[in-house]
């Protein structure tokens, strides 16, 4: 492994090594000094064209804990905002010696770019409607921590399949680990292409609860949609929002995961997103621990 | 076997060697109360866990075992592809103040229990920290020795040392045999 691009690149047993090598990294969060010595001399550089608070602090501690430098690069304030391309900021970076890009961009594709520019390893850290892979990743790591098991578990990703970068990880990934992914989403917020992804698609979400073991809320991105893909916000949290009435008729130990931000009263009541069901803010704890095996894997050999 | 392979310990020998060892820390450490097993896996962890049934056999005292993996400050990973981890699990009662006796299997270069005192002190401190290999087979690279040796096994560098423990490996012995094709420069002990 080079580079972390999609999830659609691991085979079963690179998944599984990144899982079980976030395991034992969870337990430097317990220790008193929340550092090893692995990539000392190492630097990471974080490039993020997209305001990411959650992503790029969780990167940075990673990296952190591992004892790499770190530089933070935002396109806010930065020769990007004077016009400079990606291309021009990558090989300037590369210059400076890093070992090691984190990207985050808004146009699908910007990693795949940027990894055939630079020495280093990239990590794709969100590129437009495309991939997350580190967030499918903790996600399949909170899954097994609380389940104990990845194969055969079932499913649900809910919301804005056609905005999401988490989605496409998500089945990637979990189609790779043996999991059952089904897709619920209103028409008009589902890719065209759907019908070629590893997975179920269905357009009720009272159908598909009782049989999951695991629902993943997307949240509607309204901030990159340019037309109306449903008629009101209101409709919308009747027909594919999660609230105790629904999470009720689940399983009695499913989950309910999101990848955050969330916005309560939407796809998310509440009164679920402060049970105990509700992953949200472990996913966030695991997320370091992952990201430090995903650096570490990347950037600790040879 | 392989062919130039000979058994320098055999199940019965280990056996011996463990129990002398048993009986040594707990006559250094004057009774054992304080003392904590730390195996370097893969096959310290088992004769760690070996080594704490033996003691308490003997003195009848609960002598808390666990494994401390090292991969991660080892000094020789820019030489090789990223490794899997080991496992790390610290007994319950720390290692704050307590006599903390590392176990590994080889005693080579040193590197290993180098790196194993670098994350021993992420983890805790310490009252003292001892050593026991099973076999110290030379050839240090480090100012590094063990306060308990099962075997002393002079060895050329061209020759490998081979442990296997039923845990693992489905018999109990130590082998000493041609090395086998090996690249970059001496390892950490670990010669596999």
């Amino acid at each position: 492994m080079r580079h972390l691009l999609s999830t659609g690149d691991l085979d079963r047993d690179q998944a599984t090594l990144i899982l079980d090598t976030a395991s034992e990294l969870a337990q430097v969060a317990d220790r008193s000094v929340k550092k090893l010595p692995t990539l000392r001399g190492r630097t990471v550089v974080n490039l993020f064209y997209e305001d990411s608070t959650r992503t790029r602090t969780s990167f940075e501690l990673a990296a952190k804990r591992l004892s790499a430098d770190v530089i933070n690069f935002s396109a806010k304030g930065s020769s990007v905002s004077k016009g400079e391309s990606l291309k021009d900021t990558a090989l300037t970076l590369q210059a400076m010696g890093a070992d090691g890009v984190v990207v985050r961009h808004s146009a699908s594709g910007a990693a795949h770019r940027l990894a055939r520019w630079v020495d280093g390893s990239v990590l794709n850290a969100g590129d437009g409607t495309h991939e997350h892979p580190t967030q499918a990743l903790l996600d399949a790591f909170t899954m097994r921590n609380r389940l104990g098991r990845l194969e055969g578990l079932r499913v649900a990703v809910v919301g804005d399949v056609l905005h999401s970068r988490v989605a496409r990880s998500s089945v990637l990934l979990l189609t790779t680990l043996g999991a059952e992914v089904t897709l619920v989403a209103p028409p008009t917020l589902l890719p065209v292409s759907v019908h070629t992804w590893p997975c179920e698609v269905s357009y009720d979400l009272d159908a598909v609860l009782p049989k999951s073991d695991v629902v993943v809320l997307l949240r509607v991105q309204a901030e990159r949609m340019r037309e109306s893909f449903f008629p009101s916000v209101r409709e919308y949290t009747r027909n594919y929002g999660l609230d105790g009435e629904r999470l009720g008729r689940m399983p009695e130990h499913a989950l309910v995961m999101h990848p955050g931000p969330m916005v309560r009263g939407m796809e998310i009541s509440a009164e679920v997103a402060d049970s105990p069901r509700c992953t949200v803010t472990e996913q966030v704890a695991n997320g370091v621990s992952l990201r430090m095996a995903v650096l570490y894997l990347l950037l600790g050999g040879s | 076997m392989p062919a130039g392979t000979r058994a320098v310990l055999d199940g019965p020998e280990i056996d011996r060697a463990l129990t002398r060892i048993a009986h040594e820390v707990l006559e250094r450490t004057k009774g054992g109360h304080e003392v904590t097993l730390l195996g370097v896996p893969s096959r310290g962890v088992p004769l760690a866990q070996r080594l704490a049934r033996r003691i308490e056999r003997v003195e009848d005292i609960a002598v808390p075992a666990g494994s401390l993996d090292i991969t991660m400050y080892r000094d020789d990973l820019r030489l090789a592809p990223a490794r899997a981890l080991g496992r790390t699990e610290v007994p319950e009662s720390g290692l704050d103040d307590r006599v903390v006796v590392l176990v590994d299997d080889v005693l080579f270069s040193g590197r290993t229990v180098r790196a194993a005192l670098d994350a021993l002190g992420d983890l805790g401190r310490p009252r003292a920290v001892q050593l026991a290999v099973l076999v110290d087979r030379g050839h240090r690279e480090l100012p590094i020795r063990a306060d308990y040796v099962g075997k002393n096994l002079p060895t050329s560098l061209r020759e490998n040392v081979d442990v296997r423990l039923s845990e693992t490996d489905d018999q109990d012995a130590v082998l000493l045999g041609p090395s086998r094709s090996r690249t970059g420069t001496t390892g950490t002990g670990e010669e596999h």
